[in-house]
């Protein structure tokens, strides 16, 4: 066997041992990259840094409020906001919360049929140009902020309302519902198409295969397998519609009432904490229990955030 | 010769006519929208003109332009990606080049899906409790920019992750066999090949950033200043807030002020998602792998 001059062959693990290559293995590169893989580091753990800080800092700020006038059951229970009486300051988010579920349910009710007939056609039927078409119009709709919403509620749709229905108010839940449906239908729509897109075309070519219609194929095998993450689009809409501030602030009339029809006005959760926070003092009761609200919020959407994801996954019956 | 049979038939039949449906579905979802979009276009686009966009707002903001809005929005968007950006490429540096597949990944991707899930009213909370009272900012620029660049940050990273996941493995695995270290290959070969799509990502946050209200509304933009801000601790005017106040809490606002504001506030921001979805197909386009 012919001697390697170089010692080319020679496992460089081996020469670890010799104290010389050692030095060589721990130079400025070696350091540097350490540095890097340190830096790097702190900047990933930084989203989980800063969920934690949210709650740390919202709970220091609630807290004051939730060891001393808070009580489970008139905060939950009771309708009666009434931060700012003389004397008897109520605290009771009830109706607030029947705000928000109503006004979200309602944006529900517009946003899941269309959102996923939109995605079914997008991504199954539409094809070619038209296909790019939608899908850039979908993600520009997407990103109309939530006070231009706010803003054509009031000043667009509130007309509509009271001309066609005749009703004295045009702010109330079927505005902000409207409102919250259409802001919400294009997020749902293009993460429903996502998950249309993820079922393997052979799928698709078994079903076309047996003689099944395009209709058939997606009703029978393309919607029952990407069932998961469609219902995962539908979670992360509602979470959406829950947390909206500016859209409802400025459409749903903004008035503590449990509705009893559409044409109610309302008042939600998270436009409670944008219209009153500027006029409280730091630390008084009223400051404390809108940072209480924002702990409730902060637990709801966490709740909706990680089933979509554990849905999405498909680990829900692990 | 094939002749259609009567299930043929009914089975085209019931094609069209789903097609047909799902068509008028997303008709109806993006039809509304246009029109909006239309409207607003021609109640405020006759207000719109030169003066407007770079004059002061005058007579208890009733008439005259938005320029503090607009310098002010411009400002908060600037320091908002001064803090995000570096961090966001480093969270996705480190989740697509260094991270294990393990429970800790896992919730750190959790942490971000609930960093862009978390309420925009409970991130302002959040900018209160934190950078307002507890770091002593007070209602500044600093203050309203840090809270969105943490409120928009799961956009940088996740936008920043898929450009380098899209970089194949084998440039990596080619660039480690010449001796390089992780962060030489990660400089040399892999920011090189995804810096156009983190561009993209960036994009897209400076439109989320410039577009959201309810997060400065309390840690640093004001309703109305009668000058420019000088420092990052002085409060600003915004154009998202603009289009709120104007709309909702000055009495005797002529009628297509707003719709000028919120014409202005639609199409930077739309401008700046064309750009990003532009420049997306533009490296599609060109794509060498």
């Amino acid at each position: 066997m012919p001697a390697d001059p170089v010692g080319a062959s020679k496992p460089r693990a081996l020469q670890a041992a010799d104290p010389a290559a050692d030095f060589d293995r721990l130079n400025r590169d070696w350091y540097i990259d350490k540095a890097v893989q340190i830096a790097v580091f702190i900047g990933g753990i930084s989203a989980i840094v800063f969920i934690i800080g949210i709650f740390v800092f919202i709970s220091k700020e609630g807290f004051g409020f939730l060891l001393g006038e808070f009580s489970f059951k008139e905060f939950f229970l009771s309708p009666n906001w009434r931060p700012t009486s003389e004397g008897n300051p109520t605290y009771g988010i009830l109706a607030l919360i029947a705000g928000t579920a109503s006004v979200t349910g309602l944006a529900m009710l517009v946003a899941i049929p269309f959102s996923l007939g939109a995605a079914v056609f997008i991504a199954e039927f539409a094809s070619g140009k038209t296909r790019e078409y939608l899908k850039v119009t979908v993600e520009l709709l997407a990103a109309i902020p939530s006070v231009v919403w706010g803003f054509i509620g009031l000043a667009i749709m509130n007309p509509i309302i009271i001309q066609t229905f005749n009703v004295p108010i045009g702010l109330n839940v079927l505005n902000a519902g409207v409102i919250l449906g259409l802001m919400a239908a294009p997020i749902m729509t293009s993460i429903a198409e996502d998950a249309l897109k993820a079922v393997p075309d052979r799928y698709r070519e078994a079903a076309e295969a047996m003689g099944a219609t395009r209709w058939q194929v997606i009703y029978k095998v393309v919607l029952p397998a990407a069932r998961n993450g469609l219902l995962g689009a539908v979670l992360l809409g509602v979470g959406r519609g829950f947390g909206e501030t500016m859209a409802v602030l400025m459409a749903t009339g903004h008035s503590i009432n449990i509705p009893t029809s559409i044409f109610d006005s309302v008042r939600a959760l998270t436009a409670t904490i944008a219209a009153e926070l500027g006029e409280t003092a730091v630390g008084s009761d009223h400051y404390e229990a809108l940072f209480t609200i924002g702990i409730f919020l902060f637990v709801v959407t966490f709740i909706i955030n990680l089933t979509a994801d554990l849905v999405v996954r498909g680990v829900r019956r692990g | 010769m094939f002749d259609a049979s009567p299930l043929n038939r009914r089975n085209a039949r019931n094609e069209m006519l789903v097609r047909l449906l799902l068509g008028a579905m997303t008709g109806l979802l993006v039809l509304p929208v246009l029109l909006i979009l239309g409207t607003l276009v021609y109640k405020g686009g006759p207000i719109i003109s030169f003066e407007f966009l770079f004059t002061s707002p005058t007579n208890g903001m009733t008439a005259g332009g938005i320029f503090p809005a607009l310098l002010g929005t411009i400002f908060l968007v600037l320091v908002a990606l001064l803090a995000s950006v570096p961090l966001g490429v480093a969270a996705a540096i480190y989740l697509s080049e260094y991270a294990p597949d393990n429970w800790f990944t896992r919730a750190i991707n959790l942490a971000i899906i609930n960093l862009a899930g978390v309420p925009s009213i409970v991130h302002a909370l959040f900018g209160v409790g934190a950078f307002v009272i507890f770091f002593r900012f007070g209602t500044s620029i600093l203050a309203a920019s840090l809270t969105l660049a943490i409120m928009t940050l799961p956009v940088v990273i996740v936008a920043t992750r898929e450009s380098l996941q899209a970089v194949p493995q084998a440039f990596r695995e080619a660039c480690w066999n010449m001796g390089a270290t992780r962060w030489q290959t990660i400089r040399r070969v892999v920011l090189p090949n995804a810096v156009s799509g983190i561009l993209t990502g960036v994009i897209l946050e400076v439109s989320r950033t410039a577009g959201e209200t309810a997060p400065i509304m309390f840690t640093g933009a004001a309703f109305f200043l009668p000058f420019l801000p000088q420092s990052v601790f002085d409060q600003t005017m915004a154009l998202s807030l603009h289009l709120f106040v104007v709309s909702t809490q000055v009495p005797g606002m002529p009628e297509e002020l707003p719709f000028g504001v919120a014409l202005v506030l639609i199409c930077m921001v739309l401008a700046m998602n064309s750009l990003s979805i532009a420049l997306r197909m533009y490296l599609r386009g060109r794509k060498r792998w």
